[in-house]
């Protein structure tokens, strides 16, 4: 076990975990966008700002990326934090002016304003969940990031999502709403992936449920895949 | 080559490669620069008029890496004498070979003057230009054909190794390179020796040692002129570092535009392993090393420590988190000891000569040379190798030459797009480590970019904020965003658009960058900008609340004007604007239409009066 100070008090962690973790365990708040106990530990957003002192050295680093060592010392609401974050969060605003979690994650923080010029895009903050999501969790590598600097982007690449399964992983992770999934008919559709998949009806109520892509997906991947009848019917008949 | 197995037989060749020289030897650069000013050419003409004479037994030709003295590329040097001719042309060749080699006369025309004296001057090594540097390291450039390990051999090459392999402990050689005091002389300066260590005592079996070969500063060579130049140089200091440290394996990050470095760096590798000063049981000792270059792929930050291990693993070159450093978790998580070329370049030298010899070089804590290239407004352009702790004075004076055209001096830029401009007042600093830090830029890996009254310093710090926005890899928000708002609010005052409080915004945008950016180039990113704002001030101020360009350099600040009593009404501006922008009739003092003009300058080039006038 790892002994550790957050705003003066001491709490027990384990080893490999991060500040963040650490916090977010006990009901320490610390703002954060591109953290999620799912995935790696990425430090893009650098919104998790605190400060920390080893050996009577005190530095500002994201929580998220630190991993906790016994005896250091975190400060998470000091002058110097609050300025970082909020200036950090004016950025972010810049980023995505018309995502409602980041407006009002930016009220919070009392960032009310950006002194920037608004992004005309697709509110990207380019947080990299998606692209964690899809690659940990569903194991697809359907998206990456290209380029770099502010041109960074996330993509398929070479153009189509071979990969992609249109599982929406990617959708409900998204933090400011820019990637949009649409399913119409027998097909569905993600634009942002340049990706349309046929999709499955359940054969009980009749409702498209699950990409073909999809099914394939499982079947291959499970250690003990499921029967095939399995996917004959929708979650809510099956 | 035969395959050498012990340190006599290492001793004994060079031996016999020095009893084989022929009477003359002809060199020429082939360098970058003076590759670029035709040298391949003169080296065709000089091989064809050796066998035209019949002259093949008793000269020898050589090409060899980069001289410094780019200014006067391309450079021939004969030897005996050290007779130096500069720009040399293949219509210069014949003579070359007629009177110098076969009738022992110089050639007044081709050897070098003195702009300021009128000197001249026929021996390389009395130039001022080398006479005042100390090249332990860029040296043996001269004498050597990166392609031919006989030629590094014959100059007392890998007995450094030898020396590390057959008579210290590796506990011994850390020692001496501590003692030494060498520091990282890709910008950081962190002592080598301790560095060394810390991967030495890592626990893990398996560790490697790393060149950094990433150079990417606009301007900087100085690596490349050791790559291309002297290959086994580097692979010697790597070698001694691998035997020191307990590494079996090497890599050369090498970035992807350096073919040149490329190709003599394979060329070498292969023909140490051919001599057995590579791979198993290296001169006959148990020490075993392998060394791999890996290639970039035309990415900035690959420099930077944890994104070149990135790359090496084969994953994007981008920074991760390193509260662990990767002295102890590296490649493959496993102990890596990373130091840059001319870091790994100093080691042969020191191990040769002793920390002794090498502390006498420098100044309190910044001991031996430094290279730097020497670029902008400055006479002699090239590389130099100089003591640290000279003055920013000397190196542009003294070695430069000073500033050309009786222009007066600005600023000099040091470290790279992570450096500062440093102003006239600070001349006299010392150049080193702690001296520039101090002053808000850094030595960095020795890039110095001098800069005239001609320069706009708002204009500077936008080149570098251009380039660094778009090195930036993206992944965090603060280098990412805070370069490419930098920029634009640089790109706004000067196009004449500044606001009032554009100069706090940037500087809280570089507090922040400084301070919550992931690597250290977001973190060093504001230099630029920091730097200018700190000593040319007034520059800023006068772009955001007058509108104007002191240095007449931003062109929404400028615009031309006809001295209508020095015009002669010939024409010649008129027909080379493309705009048409140039009114009037002849005989009459021509005006400029500025609504027309697009400010290119070609108009005042063209005018042989002095009559077209910049405004701001």
């Amino acid at each position: 076990m790892i002994t550790l100070w957050i705003d003066n008090k001491q709490y027990k962690a384990a080893e490999g975990q991060s500040i963040l973790q650490v916090a977010l365990d006990n009901g320490i708040d610390i703002p954060h966008l591109c953290y999620h106990e799912k995935l790696s530990s990425y430090g893009g957003c650098r919104l998790c700002q605190v400060e920390v002192t080893k050996d009577n050295r005190t530095i500002l680093t994201t929580s998220c990326t630190y991993p906790v060592i016994d005896g250091i010392i975190v400060q998470t609401e000091t002058p110097r934090v609050i300025k970082a974050r909020r200036f950090i969060m004016e950025l972010l605003l810049s980023l995505a002016p018309q995502a409602p979690k980041i407006k009002a994650l930016a009220k919070e923080m009392g960032a009310i304003g950006t002194r920037f010029t608004p992004n005309t895009g697709d509110n990207c903050i380019k947080c990299g969940l998606c692209v964690r999501a899809c690659e940990e969790l569903v194991g697809a590598h359907a998206i990456t990031f290209t380029h770099r600097g502010a041109q960074r982007i996330v993509e398929p690449p070479f153009e189509e999502a071979k990969n992609c399964i249109g599982c929406g992983t990617c959708v409900q992770i998204c933090p400011t709403g820019c990637i949009n999934i649409e399913d119409r008919g027998m097909e569905r559709k993600i634009d942002k992936w340049k990706k349309t998949l046929k999709m499955k009806a359940c054969k009980r109520c009749g409702r498209p449920f699950i990409s073909f892509a999809e099914i394939t997906f499982i079947m291959n991947k499970a250690k003990n895949p499921p029967s095939e009848n399995w996917f004959e019917y929708c979650s809510d008949c099956r | 080559m035969q395959r050498l197995t012990s340190v006599q037989e290492l001793e004994k060749t060079s031996k016999t490669i020095l009893e084989q020289r022929k009477k003359f030897c002809l060199t020429v650069c082939l360098g970058t620069g003076c590759h670029a000013n035709a040298g391949g050419a003169v080296y065709e003409a000089l091989k064809k008029e050796i066998i035209l004479h019949g002259l093949t037994e008793e000269i020898e030709l050589k090409a060899t890496g980069c001289r410094g003295f780019c200014e006067q590329g391309p450079i021939v040097v004969i030897y005996p004498g050290e007779i130096c001719y500069c720009r040399v042309k293949v219509k210069d060749i014949a003579d070359i070979i007629k009177k110098t080699v076969l009738e022992n006369t110089i050639i007044e025309e081709l050897i070098y003057q003195d702009p300021v004296t009128g000197e001249k001057i026929s021996r390389e090594s009395e130039i001022p230009f080398y006479k005042n540097q100390s090249r332990i390291i860029l040296g043996k450039n001269r004498l050597i054909n990166p392609q031919d390990i006989r030629d590094y051999l014959a100059q007392g090459g890998y007995r450094s190794l030898a020396k590390a392999l057959t008579g210290m402990a590796p506990e011994q050689v850390i020692a001496v390179i501590k003692k030494a005091n060498l520091r990282g002389r890709g910008g950081g300066g962190f002592p080598a020796g301790i560095k060394w260590e810390t991967t030495r005592r890592a626990s893990a079996k398996k560790k490697y040692v790393v060149v950094n070969a990433d150079e990417g500063d606009p301007g900087a060579y100085m690596d490349r002129s050791l790559l291309e130049g002297n290959p086994h140089l580097i692979i010697e200091g790597l070698s001694i570092g691998a035997y020191a440290i307990g590494a079996d394996e090497g890599f050369i990050y090498l970035r992807q535009e350096y073919p040149l470095a490329l190709e003599n760096l394979s060329v070498a590798i292969k023909q140490a392993e051919e001599c057995g000063l590579l791979g198993k049981n290296i001169l006959g000792t148990s020490f075993n090393f392998r060394v791999t270059i890996k290639r970039g792929a035309g990415a900035f930050v690959s420099g930077e420590s944890s994104a070149l291990m990135s790359a090496i693993e084969g994953k994007v070159g981008e920074p991760r988190p390193k509260h662990i450093n990767t002295a102890l978790s590296g490649i493959n998580s496993k102990p890596s000891n990373l130091n840059n070329v001319e870091t790994w370049a100093n080691v042969p030298v020191i191990i040769e000569k002793g920390a002794d010899w090498y502390t006498d070089i420098g100044n309190a804590n910044n001991k031996g040379t430094k290279i730097f290239s020497l670029v902008g407004k400055v006479n002699n352009t090239g590389l130099i190798e100089v003591p640290m702790g000279i003055t920013i004075r000397k190196i542009i004076f003294d070695l430069g030459g000073g500033i050309p055209a009786g222009k007066k001096f600005k600023a000099v830029q040091t470290g790279g797009p992570s450096g500062g401009c440093l102003p006239v007042d600070y001349l006299d600093t010392p150049v080193d480590f702690d001296h520039l830090k101090e002053l808000g830029s850094m030595m960095g890996s020795g890039g110095m970019i001098v800069m005239d009254e001609d320069n706009c310093m708002v204009d500077v710090a936008k080149y570098f904020m251009l380039f660094l926005k778009e090195e930036s890899c993206g992944k965090c928000v603060s280098c990412r965003e805070g370069t490419e708002r930098m920029y634009e609010i640089l790109e706004a005052i000067t196009q004449g658009q500044g606001r009032d409080e554009d100069i706090s915004l940037l500087e809280e945008l570089a507090w922040v960058m400084e301070n919550t950016s992931l690597c250290a180039l977001g973190r060093t990113a504001s230099n630029p900008v920091l730097s200018t704002l700190k000593y040319f001030r007034d520059e800023y101020e006068a772009h955001i609340r007058e509108k104007r360009c002191p240095a007449k350099v931003c062109k929404a600040l400028i615009q031309y004007s006809i001295d209508a009593e020095k015009c002669n009404s010939c024409g010649r501006c008129q027909k080379m604007c493309l705009e048409e922008a140039i009114v009037g009739e002849k005989g009459f003092p021509l005006r400029i239409d500025v609504q027309k003009c697009t400010r290119c300058g070609v108009c005042r080039e063209a005018c042989r009066f002095e009559a077209i006038t910049i405004i701001s």
